[in-house]
């Protein structure tokens, strides 16, 4: 019985917490963290397509440089990227910003806590993305391009009209896993105090002493993001495989 | 006057000027393994030439050095007169001096290939007016129109709005054909057609092939149909080990074989 009477207050406690501002703060924190991913995915996506362009070039040094990005990117902590992005890129903008006598000599230029986050998580979503835009680029019938060319299309062309949305195709699956690794990899750059969904959570569990419930919450939230986008995902598969799926 | 007319008979003697191919001593290799060792050919407006040669003999690579799908190691391929120029690359092989002319001849020489090649994230109508408006630049709407016209002829307007992958082969290379139509080109190379398709779908393209060649296309066609090389074409072509073996008039050909190597090549055929 009185298990039960612990159990409702708590949920009342809970209530009371959420409405009194909370609530509104995590709804502001998704906001903030489908920002960062999805800026970061469109980051990554320009850097993945590169980099997969170097991985699958003629060009030996091209190719090497590829290699490293995904290698390095992907080798290393994600919280050690943001860390080199964020306070690395203070470091260095503060330097700069003395030298030029813009800020006084004992001044700190931060860098701005948003764009280093997404540069970070965008760099290595873009080693994620580039391994599956380069699976996906192999994964065409060699002769759809070659046809291409008996056709007298130039190489933009070919990129635009056979290349692209075929690889956009044969891509999908893969980046619905990118997107949510890189859900979760925003939840790191709360470090740098983007207001996100981790960051808020963290403050709510510090300030009221709740942790319990606003770690919860806020795993709940994140689950519910990562969830609802594998059918998104699903659907846009679907669609975009249809020339080999659907028979009219 | 007479000036005129002397230029004239000049421009109308000089071989080059009236083949709409004309290949001039083609060699390419592959690593140590000379594939083409030499070969000239010409065609003219209006010729239907079977290229015919056991698997190997390099009739599929010298074709596709003609629209430069291949880099050939040296030799001349000219189109409508028009020499297609070359330069050395910096490891000394061979490579196209002017892409966007390579790019530009490839319009005028539609190809269709063994494995059809249909692009398969496109409707079949959308596979027929890709090229023409985005590589001639036609009005999309002409193009729409010539399609349709297109597919009615070789006889798969139904299935415009399907996919590659949801059609049988023989439907599938007869879209090809009609791809090839679209461009309105002046020369068809034919990289062996019928070589993927199930026998009883041989048929439905064969026919297609010999009424575009009725009608006067210039055709130059890899086979192993030889019913097609001896009853449509116009001239059979040999190759052997890269080289010309023999060449000459179809009924010709097959009655009285020129080199042994035919006639061992057609005996084979005939067991």
């Amino acid at each position: 019985m009185e298990f039960l009477n612990d159990l409702k207050d708590q949920v009342s406690t809970a209530y009371e917490l959420l409405a009194a501002g909370w609530g509104v703060q995590l709804l502001w924190g998704i906001g903030w963290t489908l920002a960062v991913t999805v800026v970061s995915m469109l980051i990554g996506a320009v850097l993945g397509s590169l980099v997969a362009a170097a991985k699958l070039s003629h060009r030996g040094g091209l190719r090497f440089i590829g290699e490293s990005y995904t290698t390095v990117f992907r080798g290393e902590p994600e919280l050690l990227i943001i860390y080199l992005f964020y306070y690395g890129g203070t470091q260095v903008l503060t330097s700069v910003a003395r030298s030029s006598g813009s800020i006084g000599s004992t001044d700190i230029l931060n860098m701005p806590s948003f764009l280093g986050g997404v540069l970070a998580v965008g760099i290595i979503s873009g080693a994620y993305q580039a391994e599956v835009f380069r699976g996906s680029f192999l994964a065409i019938h060699r002769g759809e391009l070659e046809a291409a060319r008996a056709y007298g299309m130039s190489a933009w062309l070919r990129f635009r009209l056979v290349i692209m949305p075929q690889v956009l195709r044969l891509a999908v699956p893969g980046l619905g896993n990118v997107w949510q690794l890189t859900i979760k990899d925003s939840a790191l750059i709360s470090v740098t105090g983007v207001a996100e969904l981790m960051l808020t959570a963290n403050k709510a569990a510090r300030s009221t002493h709740h942790s319990l419930l606003f770690y919860t919450v806020a795993g709940i939230l994140y689950l519910v993001m990562t969830s609802i986008s594998t059918p998104i995902f699903e659907k846009a598969e679907r669609y975009t495989s249809r020339s080999f799926t659907r028979p009219k | 006057m007479s000036a005129n007319v002397a230029a004239a008979a000049q421009a109308a003697s000089s071989p080059d000027d009236k083949a709409a191919i004309s290949v001039k001593d083609l060699r390419k290799c592959f690593g140590d393994h000379e594939v083409l060792k030499g070969i000239s050919l010409e065609a003219h407006k209006g010729d239907v030439i079977s290229i015919l040669g056991s698997s190997g003999s390099g009739k599929s690579t010298m074709l596709r050095c003609i629209n430069l799908l291949e880099t050939p190691d040296s030799g001349e391929v000219r189109v409508d007169g028009e020499l297609i120029k070359m330069k050395q690359s910096r490891d000394g092989h061979q490579m196209p001096a002017d892409i966007r002319q390579v790019e530009r001849i490839r319009a005028n020489l539609a190809m269709v290939f063994q494995s059809f090649n249909l692009w398969s994230h496109m409707t079949v109508l959308e596979n027929l007016v890709a090229a023409p408006t985005h590589v001639l630049k036609r009005p999309r709407a002409e193009c729409l129109e010539q399609a349709e016209a297109l597919l009615k002829r070789v006889g798969i307007w139904e299935r415009r709005n399907y996919y590659p992958p949801h059609m049988s082969g023989g439907q599938q290379q007869r879209a090809a054909i009609a791809r090839a139509l679209a461009m309105n080109p002046k020369v068809m190379l034919f990289d062996e057609p019928t070589s993927a398709l199930d026998p009883e779908l041989v048929g439905e393209v064969l026919r297609v092939m010999r009424s575009l060649a009725e009608e006067g296309r210039t055709m130059l066609v890899v086979t192993h149909e030889m019913g097609f090389a001896r009853d449509v074409s116009s001239k059979v072509m040999f190759l052997h080990k890269g080289e010309v073996d023999s060449a000459g008039e179809p009924k010709e050909m097959f009655a009285r074989p020129p080199t042994p190597q035919f006639k061992q090549f057609i005996a084979n055929f005939n067991k």
